[in-house]
């Protein structure tokens, strides 16, 4: 048995976690996902900017931190923080870790050969990257090394590819490549397996300010049990693991990952004692031909301005204010693609599934554009500050100032063959 | 009897570029069928209402007790382009729990 755990769930988690992980019991590999789709163009742009840039930059300061503890508890990483820029992050892992080997895969960046790759991109690209399978990742651990850095990985790459490093798997052993696909899905986002964002009894949750972040105990044949470590916080139950199960897929019976797909109808589940669940059963099936690349592009700006009203009448004020601000851009002839309103603390979210509210005590009017032209973004962004003085009355909360206006990046995504992607693998010693 | 999905199921929610999810469980097996025959791809879609600008397509996990159902067109054009709060579809799932279902006994 090998114990794969995941210490972020996104750039942006929780800081102490990969420090816990290792620190509070036995750990053979910690994975770190720092990637998502958004993630990539705000790095190429960074790496535009300075090409030093264009990784995970909370990375190398955390490996740095866990330095001595690696070796001596005998933990590999396994990352996709290297970005758009993996060799400029192994770079700042050895000079924040001089004594830690380092592997780095490089291929995943098209974003050079884009128009070669494929027929008719969007204009205006800003990243370009294939998403790669675990065997890549796996030939890296075989080299010894200490830290494996990846740029863009699928999320649950990550923890199949010391499973497939340490048991053999091979690119036909679907059932249990599908087994760590399921293992990798559970724990990609971190403590969405044991017991944060959980719906299920949250209230009853124990220690959310000290979760444990999750925890596979995987065998050789692609069975595992999700837990954590027993002095951390949370809970890992029947409810917690099914929630997580069906986060963000789409047809159950194909979950798709580069190296393989996983039917997800098929996962046997049963509590093995306290935080502790068995994923067993799990059916694979071949590997799709062609790998997807994500292709981020530039696709116009938006900018999104609010106001706060309050009792008497707030929600009247607030579509009063709303009805002038939409009068005022009309005249000005702007150019939008969307404009969109939302009030607050009455239906923002729910839309019109949200409980009714009829006379709540504040709201706060949120009016978003979008379009093809700076300019007419910037000028919208005036238009909400007049409303203190020239609108409804009991106008406030507008400490900000004026609505920042920012890059809106859309995604365009298309297959390509798998030849077209190869990969190759540099050591650091 | 009818009582709010919340009383039966728990939810999680989330995106794919502009397509939302929301997997929806039971807490206890034996409403499993109510779940199934009660929430339709139909009502899911009402229920949203403009939310939703496409078509919602459910999937059934018996073995987990869990239905699952993608939403086309939900996110205002997905999570970096929308303008919406809740631009990923976060809150979808919390959003069906007041839903009122018929379950038997």
């Amino acid at each position: 048995m090998i114990r794969i755990a995941n210490g972020q769930g996104f750039w942006g988690d929780w800081l102490e976690a990969p420090v816990r992980l290792i620190e509070q019991g036995p750990l053979d590999y910690l994975t770190l996902d720092y990637l998502a789709e958004v993630t990539m163009s705000i790095l190429q742009k960074q790496k535009q900017e300075n090409p030093e840039f264009g990784y995970a930059r909370d990375f190398p300061p955390l490996i740095g931190r866990i330095a001595k503890q690696l070796p001596a508890r005998g933990v590999k990483v396994v990352a996709n923080a290297g970005g758009v820029n993996p060799m400029a992050c192994a770079r700042a892992v050895k000079r924040a870790a001089p004594g830690l080997k380092v592997a780095v895969v490089l291929g995943d960046d098209v974003f050079p050969r884009i128009r070669e790759l494929c027929e008719a991109p969007p204009d205006n690209v800003l990243a370009a990257n294939a998403y790669l399978g675990a065997f890549p990742l796996a030939e890296a651990l075989a080299t010894g090394a200490d830290v494996v850095i990846g740029g863009r990985y699928a999320d649950p790459v990550l923890a199949m590819a010391p499973m497939i490093y340490r048991y053999g798997w091979t690119e036909t052993d679907w059932d249990k490549l599908a087994g760590g696909a399921v293992a990798g899905h559970l724990i990609e986002c971190g403590t969405q397996a044991t017991g944060g964002n959980c719906q299920a009894g949250w209230q009853a949750i124990p220690g959310l300010a000290e979760i444990g972040y999750p925890i596979v105990e995987a065998e050789p044949d692609g069975s595992f049990t999700l837990t954590k470590h027993p002095a951390s916080g949370g809970v890992v139950n029947l409810a917690t693991v099914k929630e997580q199960l069906v986060y963000e897929i789409g047809d159950p019976k194909r979950f798709i990952t580069p190296d393989c797909t996983a039917d997800f109808t098929t996962i046997a589940l049963r509590q093995d004692g306290p935080d502790r669940v068995r994923v067993t059963g799990v059916c694979g099936g071949p590997r799709p031909e062609k790998l997807k690349l994500s292709v981020a592009y530039a696709a116009g700006w938006k900018a999104v301005g609010t106001m706060v009203y309050t009792w008497p009448d707030a929600l009247a004020k607030a579509r009063a204010a709303d009805a002038i601000v939409r009068q005022r851009l009309a005249q000005l002839g702007l150019t939008f693609d969307a404009i969109h309103t939302e009030y607050f603390g009455v239906n923002a979210c729910l839309g019109p599934a949200a409980p009714p509210n009829p006379d709540p005590p504040e709201v706060q009017l949120r009016i978003g554009v979008r379009g093809p032209k700076r300019a007419d973004i910037e000028r919208f962004t005036r238009e909400m500050i007049p409303l203190v003085l020239s609108g409804p009355p009991g106008a406030t909360g507008y400490g900000e100032g004026r609505p920042k206006v920012r890059e809106v990046v859309g995604y365009w995504s298309a297959l390509v063959p798998r030849e077209a992607i190869q990969t190759r693998i540099e050591v650091l010693e | 009897m009818t009582v709010p999905l919340a009383r039966i199921a728990h939810c999680r929610s989330g995106d794919k570029g502009d397509t939302a999810n929301i997997g929806v469980v039971v807490y206890d097996e034996r409403h499993y069928p109510a779940l199934v025959r009660e929430l339709t791809a139909e009502r899911v879609k009402e229920f949203l209402g403009p939310l939703v600008q496409g078509m919602v397509e459910r999937y059934e996990l018996p073995n987990l007790g869990a239905l699952n159902f993608v939403l086309e067109q939900a996110l205002d054009g997905g999570g970096t382009v929308s303008l919406r709060t809740d631009a990923q579809g976060k809150t979808y799932g919390a959003a069906l729990l007041a839903m009122e279902i018929e379950v038997d006994g």
